[in-house]
């Protein structure tokens, strides 16, 4: 056996350039990805950990008549169970957000009484090791009366309808009225209005590839817990935590290292985090879990399923928006875990692109006997702008006009940036107009008839389509209280600490929670630019530790904000230690005030003589170890500063729902090409342009990576990905085997562009971005209208379109083209 | 009445041998990753869809979550944690790093495993035999398009920009 010693490694990144952000430097991440060297929840490990098995109802609703455990304590290895009558015993029901009726129900770490969809979790057993407690799971004797289930939302508030809530009485959730501008204004303007009486967008997620997971410790003396987790918001989840569990948030200790894959669908694992952490406590040991494939499936996180119903669009002849009306309803799944602020979210993009003035949308948001939604890339912008992008092509289709001059008719103009959207949302700036005309060349518009003839003289049909759509970014928690005027929410904020040490080490905490957005590669290139040194030499600490003590309420890893908040806090907290920096050197260089030194090449130095200089290992040990050099006035500084990063937001107005929810608006347009066989409806996707607008790029390689993977998840929604559940509430999408992901040989050739819009609202002019795959989901249903115009001029109305329903579109037209109606106005 | 059996099985695993008793349901990725404590490789799903447990065993590529510890019993594997020499990145690696291949790194193990194993039965794949190879492994984060490139980087290929 050999030995080998290694050495450090050698800096990566060439001298000093002119400014370290635009720059597609090698990821500080990767190194250690690339080896297996990652730490990811399930690599944790502790002495005498147990393994935690859940207990899953195989009944979509059913009351819990008893459980019984005994048998499971007796199997080989058990250390302990938990049930759902001791978490109500130990715990007080979740915090909700809604106002009544949805505030009445009552949701827990685990089933109490009555389990309400396929996998809700109705007890644990913990055992020496994964395969035991599986085993012994199995003996779990649960007493199950199976009631009827609800499993479609349009069904749930007809009299008779299964109530899954019996304290809320009702299975709505909450329901609400926006209304700007004026509908029977827009109507007297109009020339006709279009007719819609049903859209469906699909229930799908983004299936991070690793499942949730926790590592959980109780330190008895402190009554602490360290949570080691892949949860993605933890300011969220203790606020959901701390209350349930009757303790204070600073007993709630997260760490995070890296983490598998998000997407939102790891925000909402506060419940199962509450169980393992009683179990840690009650057992006396660590506990491990990690979620199976197919509990992730049957469980967790479903994006929201929504209907558009008797949608009505005013339009001029030429093609010109003016408003429209429709009701949106919304199926939360069993539990509102984050709802019902997919009720108000979607509200950041009220008009999508486009500048008609005119909206009425009531919104109404049910339980059924599903799998709880949570926010899911794109969280209920994904939906709404699908529906408006629908809206656009139904329109351009039964007017015959093309889809193209209708967006550019519509869209609001560049010069018009920054614009105020009839809710009082301000469009920080944007073109997007320049985005489809990138868009489009990339395509080759411009020989798209030929193509056609080409693939017709093939058989197939040929289908062009656009899709258009904003990624809004940095939430003002204040629309909360469009849902609940009594929330006590508002604003947002993100953490950064950033010190120099003892022998000059940079080192940077971010309250983030990344899962692949490379926060380690893009803070340390904002850090360099300010102190003058090379990312090489910033030590960014990989990921999360509430005892950094760099987090605040809103920290977390979502709504494409890092750009904005959690780099605004890097930059606010590396300036003022750079300007803690020039403070100690002006005092030890005799300079002229902290104004006269300069930071380069890892030196403070005199402005006036470069050769009068401190190298910042100097600055470092005088500060934390020989500071009685220092003067009187001096020695204030600790050189490690805290910034929390507070955009500028007010409290929306709750009676007009009127204000600006979102700070950014990065934007995204698609275009798609599919050759469809009218045989069959199986069809392909044969070139695919993705052009994205987030303002100022930091790093255009990571901002180029993070649009190819929007753009997949947006295809494979479009295309295959649903959970799809059977009338008696089973889902039959359980896992990978069933739940098709596009793979290598699915994904189409795909060309990326760029428009940089820079943000005039933003510390570096950036936008937050990451969430804009709904533009490829919406250019696949347009490429399939466009393709089947040719045969039976089949209207396009849900967002998953696998060739089956292809088929049923080319061999039923005309009950497709029922559902819309144009009217004279 | 439940019977547990283990079994005493001896691997080499990146070169190095170990000899360790295992019960015989014991998937080898649980072998890896909790016995042995090599938590390169990873679990996304539970029915060999995913390909994050990809691992070459005596040269074929394999998903361990596919095999029983004890089928691998007197076999070479070979991991993610075996690819680079020291600290330095093998050109796969590097060309994963160079072309923004991965981002929250869950999958790259596996495909590391699967472009090796490609590309030691056909050093210049054409990108449809890329897309061939990796099929058995799903990434989430990056849809495929920089993990082509990067395989045809790593093979010397010119790489379509």
């Amino acid at each position: 056996m050999s030995e080998t010693t290694v050495a450090p490694a050698e800096q990566e990144v060439a001298a000093p350039q002119e400014e370290w952000k635009g720059q597609s430097l090698p990821r500080k991440e990767d190194r250690r990805l690339v080896q297996g060297q990652g730490v990811f929840v399930d690599d944790v490990k502790r002495h005498n950990m147990g393994f935690a098995h859940f207990v899953r109802s195989p009944y979509a609703h059913a009351k819990i008549r008893s459980i019984d455990v005994s048998k499971a304590l007796e199997a080989p290895g058990v250390i302990g169970t938990l049930t759902g009558d001791e978490v109500a015993t130990l715990t007080d029901p979740f915090f909700q957000l809604s106002t009544p009726p949805g505030s009445q129900i009552k949701d827990y770490a685990l089933a109490v009484g009555r389990a309400r969809f396929v996998g809700d979790p109705v007890a644990i057993v913990v055992a020496e090791s994964r395969e035991l407690a599986r085993d012994a799971a199995e003996l779990v004797e649960v007493d199950y009366e199976p009631l009827p289930p609800i499993t479609d939302a349009r069904r749930a508030l007809d009299d008779g309808a299964p109530v899954l809530h019996d304290e809320a009485g009702t299975n709505l959730v909450w329901e609400g009225v926006y209304e700007w501008g004026s509908w029977d204004e827009a109507v007297a303007e109009a020339d006709r209005i279009v007719k819609i009486s049903e859209l469906h967008f699909d229930r799908f997620n983004s299936t991070p590839l690793e499942t949730d997971g926790a590592l959980v410790e109780y330190n008895a003396g402190t009554g602490q817990w360290t949570i080691h987790a892949n949860n993605q918001f933890p300011g969220f989840a203790v606020i959901m935590m701390g209350p349930a569990m009757r303790c204070g948030i600073d007993k709630l200790r997260f760490v995070t290292q890296d983490i598998g894959g998000g997407f939102g669908n790891k925000i909402t694992s506060h419940p199962q985090l509450v169980a393992i952490c009683l179990l840690a406590r009650k057992l006396r040991r660590p506990i491990q879990w990690t979620e199976w494939r197919t509990e992730f499936h049957l469980s967790m996180s479903h994006g929201n399923e929504r209907w558009f119903h008797d949608v009505e669009v005013a339009v001029k002849d030429d093609g010109t928006l003016l408003g429209f009306r429709t009701k949106a309803l919304d199926d939360a799944g069993a539990f509102t875990r984050y709802e019902p602020l997919g009720g108000v979210i979607w509200a950041q993009v009220t008009p999508g692109m486009y500048r008609w003035r005119n909206v009425r949308l009531e919104f109404t948001q049910v339980v059924t006997n599903k799998a709880p939604v949570s926010p899911n890339r794109g969280y209920s912008r994904l939906q709404h702008l699908w529906f408006t992008e629908r809206v656009i092509d139904i329109v351009a289709h039964q007017l015959g006009l093309d889809p193209v001059a209708v967006r550019k008719r519509n869209y609001i103009r560049a010069d018009e940036m920054p614009y105020t959207t009839p809710n009082g949302c301000i469009y920080d700036s944007g073109d997007y107009a320049r985005m489809l005309d990138t868009a489009l060349e990339l395509i080759g518009y411009d020989r798209l008839d030929e193509r056609r003839r080409e693939v017709e003289g093939r058989g197939k049909l040929f289908g062009f389509g656009i899709g258009s759509t904003l990624d809004s970014g940095t939430n003002n928690f204040g629309q909360s209280r469009l849902i609940n005027p009594e929330l006590q929410f508002s604003g947002n904020n993100e953490v950064a600490t950033v010190k120099l040490d003892i022998f000059g080490e940079i080192v940077v905490t971010i309250g983030t929670t990344p899962q692949g957005q490379s926060h380690e590669t893009t803070a340390a290139m904002v850090v360099a630019d300010i102190l003058g040194v090379s990312p090489d030499d910033v030590n960014v600490r990989a990921g999360h530790d509430s005892y950094w003590n760099s987090h605040a309420g809103f920290s977390g890893t979502y709504a494409s904000q890092f750009a904005v908040t959690g780099l605004g806090a890097v930059k606010g907290a590396a300036d003022r230690l750079a300007a803690d920096i020039k403070k100690i050197a002006a005092a030890v260089l005799g300079a002229d005030g902290p104004d006269g030194i300069v930071l380069e090449g890892g030196f403070a130095k005199r402005a006036d003589m470069p050769e009068a200089a401190l190298p910042f290992m100097a600055v470092g040990a005088i500060v934390n170890a020989n500071n009685a050099v220092l003067p009187e006035d001096a020695r204030e500084i600790t050189l490690n500063q805290r910034y929390v990063y507070v955009p500028p937001f007010q409290i929306p107005d709750t009676e007009k729902k009127y204000g600006n929810l979102t700070l950014t608006y990065a934007a995204q347009v698609h275009v798609a090409l599919v050759e469809v066989d009218p045989e069959t409806g199986v069809y392909e996707i044969v070139e695919h342009a993705a052009v994205d607008d987030c303002g100022k790029r930091i790093h255009p390689q990571i901002v180029e990576g993070q649009v190819m993977g929007a753009t997949a998840h947006g295809l494979g929604a479009a295309t295959h990905e649903t959970f799809t559940y059977d009338e008696d509430g089973n889902l039959l999408t359980p896992n990978f085997y069933d739940y098709h992901v596009p793979h290598a040989m699915d994904v189409p050739p795909l060309k990326t562009g760029f428009v940089e819009s820079p943000s005039p609202f933003t510390a570096l002019g950036t936008k937050g971005m990451g969430e804009g795959g709904g533009a490829a989901i919406h250019a696949v249903c347009a490429a399939l209208q466009d393709a089947l115009r040719g045969a039976g001029g089949a209207i396009v109305h849900e967002s998953c379109n696998p060739p089956h329903r292809v088929w049923g579109l080319l061999s039923d037209p005309e009950s497709s083209r029922r559902r819309v109606e144009v009217v004279p106005a | 009445m439940r019977v547990e059996t283990s079994s005493r099985i001896r691997v080499t695993v990146n070169g190095t041998a170990y000899e360790r008793d295992v019960e015989t349901r014991r998937l080898l990725i649980h072998f890896l990753r909790d016995d042995l404590d090599l938590t390169g490789s990873h679990i996304g799903c539970d029915t060999g869809n995913c390909g994050a447990c990809s691992v070459l065993l005596d040269g074929t590529l394999v998903k361990s979550c596919m095999l029983l510890a004890v089928q691998a019993d007197g076999a070479s594997i070979e991991t993610v944690e075996g690819l680079s020499e020291g600290d330095e990145l093998s050109p796969l690696q590097q060309a994963f790093r160079d072309r923004h291949a991965l981002q929250c790194g869950y999958c790259t193990p596996g495909m590391l495993m699967s472009a090796t194993a490609l590309l030691a039965r056909n050093p210049r794949p054409s990108e449809a035999e890329i897309r061939k190879g990796l099929q058995g492994n799903i990434c989430r984060c990056t849809g495929y398009w920089n993990i082509i490139k990067a395989v045809q980087q790593a093979s010397g290929q010119e790489v379509a920009e």
